[in-house]
């Protein structure tokens, strides 16, 4: 299939969906209409209040709120699993004895962490942030100190013999390494960053897409919560862009970095 | 004046502790001199501990029994005289051609500007001098096996260990890579010890092949010195009848250990 093709295939599908839903949710089929408006609002609506939120820049605000938590969950997220990650790879004895809570904590559905945070945090930024950085955590954590036990034997013995000594091996060899693993499950971190925030949003808060859209909600506005869906579904799509542009740049020298995606 | 042995592995026995709790003696009693500027090979079957010895002149394995001296210095901790050439892509797939070459001197301190000048120059010598911003992944095996060859030169070790270093390689380019370490290894003339399980390899570029018996337990069961001519080609030189005739010689003593390695392994598999 031709690029070309497939971008007319691809416009073309959601011009039948949205076409579909403004024709079921305004015109009535056998005297009944089949998406009540209460319940399914309808496109021009939806598009008009993402304009309305644009044009008054209320939107931008909220925007600036959810990239901020997610970024702040990301960093903290990122830091705290490399350092432990590191920290468990160097002393197995240490990583066997916290290795249950581990497996624990991560079983937990975060969600419920929720509560708690807004109770420790406020209802402000630092509660979404906690959050976030507790599913960030993990999967950084996991793949660094999976990425320094994996290093290759033989390239840790050559790595020693050509002199490096402890120091030296952990800049050249196993930093690389577990930041090459760290690299490839980005784009999962970044998006938990922006899961927790916005979820915690939408639990509590008084800012964010989160908030928009259980705001929305709590008034029965159908049409704001779609439109606040959209919104973060386009803001959650140009992040991963942006990560898959620092991916392209940063794991170069990885065979598969462009054979990806 | 001379110089002292580079290598004197002596009654060095190697064991390892396998999961079941037995004690696998992989090399038993092994006495080993490669002097000052010679080429050593030590051949034998698959399996029979050739890396395992290597290993321990490398300071990578410490032997159960019997000792290593290096430059008549007994070999505590990893030998700093040695470079080490592995079978296995060894070299960081997250550094450049040039990088990987450069490490070696920075992280003795060279100034960066000066390692990487250096490694552009010994990247050329190895014919990779376009390459040097490519990753390893870019490169094709014998490429990689040229980086690594410069990798480990331009720290200028005083004894060279090599593990099979060209033995995934396809056979033309062995050849060009053989003749090329000959060529290297002819400028400065370091101790080499080169570790094959192909006797043509190791009659052609040795001027020594030591015969290892099949495992467990290897020992060394021959030593030849190898008188033909330098400067060789390796490609030539396996025509000449005084080649046939070693090839022949040294065959014969180590075709009953190949098919006892074979034996051995196939009774492992089944076992």
């Amino acid at each position: 299939m031709s690029r070309v093709t497939l971008m007319a295939l691809q416009v073309l599908v959601a011009v039948v969906t949205l076409a579909l839903w403004q024709v079921f949710s305004t015109v009535p089929v056998f005297g009944k209409v089949l998406l009540p408006p209460f319940f399914f609002s309808n496109p021009v609506d939806v598009f008009s209040q993402i304009v309305k939120w644009f044009s008054t820049g209320v939107i931008w605000k909220h925007l600036a709120i959810t990239l901020w938590e997610s970024i702040l969950a990301f960093v903290i997220g990122s830091a705290g699993g490399i350092l432990v990650g590191f920290w468990f790879a160097w002393q197995p004895r240490v990583a066997a004895v916290f290795d249950p809570y581990v497996k624990m904590v991560n079983a937990l559905p975060r969600v419920v962490l929720a509560p708690i945070f807004a109770l420790w945090f406020g209802l402000g930024v630092w509660s979404k942030v906690a959050l976030g950085v507790t599913l960030v955590f993990f999967i950084v954590f996991f793949n660094v100190y999976q990425g320094v036990k994996e290093v290759p034997t033989t390239v840790l013995d050559n790595g020693r013999m050509l002199g490096m000594n402890e120091r030296q091996l952990m800049r050249h060899v196993y930093w690389p390494s577990a930041l090459s693993w760290m690299f490839s499950s980005l784009h999962t971190s970044v998006g938990f960053a922006v899961v927790g925030a916005v979820v915690g949003e939408y639990l509590g808060s008084a800012a964010g897409l989160g908030y928009l859209i259980q705001q929305a909600e709590g008034v029965f506005d159908v049409a704001g919560v779609f439109a606040g869906m959209f919104v973060l579904s386009a803001f959650v799509i140009l992040i991963d862009m942006a990560v898959t542009a620092v991916e392209k740049r940063l794991l170069v020298w990885r065979p598969t970095a462009a054979a990806r995606d | 004046m001379t110089e002292p042995t580079a290598v004197a592995l002596d009654g060095a026995t190697v064991a390892f502790r396998l999961a079941d709790g037995r004690v696998y003696t992989a090399v038993e009693q092994a006495n080993l001199a490669v002097d000052h500027g010679e080429f050593v090979a030590i051949v034998g079957p698959t399996g029979c501990g050739k890396s395992t010895l290597l290993n321990v002149t490398a300071g990578l394995l410490k032997p159960a029994a019997g000792t290593a001296r290096i430059f008549d210095k007994p070999l505590n901790g990893l030998n700093r005289d040695a470079g080490y050439l592995f079978q296995a892509d060894a070299l960081f797939p997250w550094k450049t051609a040039i990088d990987n070459v450069a490490i070696g001197l920075e992280i003795r301190g060279t100034p960066r500007t000066e390692a990487l000048a250096r490694a552009q120059k010994w990247l050329t010598s190895v014919g990779l001098g376009a390459f040097a911003g490519r990753y390893p992944h870019m490169l094709s095996g014998g490429q990689r096996k040229r980086v690594a060859l410069a990798q480990v030169l331009i720290r200028d070790p005083k004894i060279l260990l090599m593990d099979e270093p060209f033995g995934p390689l396809d056979a033309q380019t062995r050849q060009i890579m053989g003749n090329l370490l000959l060529e290297l290894w002819t400028a400065d003339r370091k101790a080499v010890l080169f570790v094959t399980h192909d006797l043509e390899e190791a009659i052609a570029l040795a001027d020594r092949v030591v015969i290892m018996s099949a495992g467990p337990s290897a020992r060394i069961i021959g030593d030849w010195p190898i008188t033909l001519p330098r400067p060789r080609d390796i490609a030539e030189i396996r025509m000449e009848k005084d080649f046939h005739a070693l090839h022949r010689e040294i065959w014969g003593v180590l075709k009953d250990e190949v098919m006892k390695g074979y034996v051995q392994s196939t009774q492992a598999g089944a076992a």
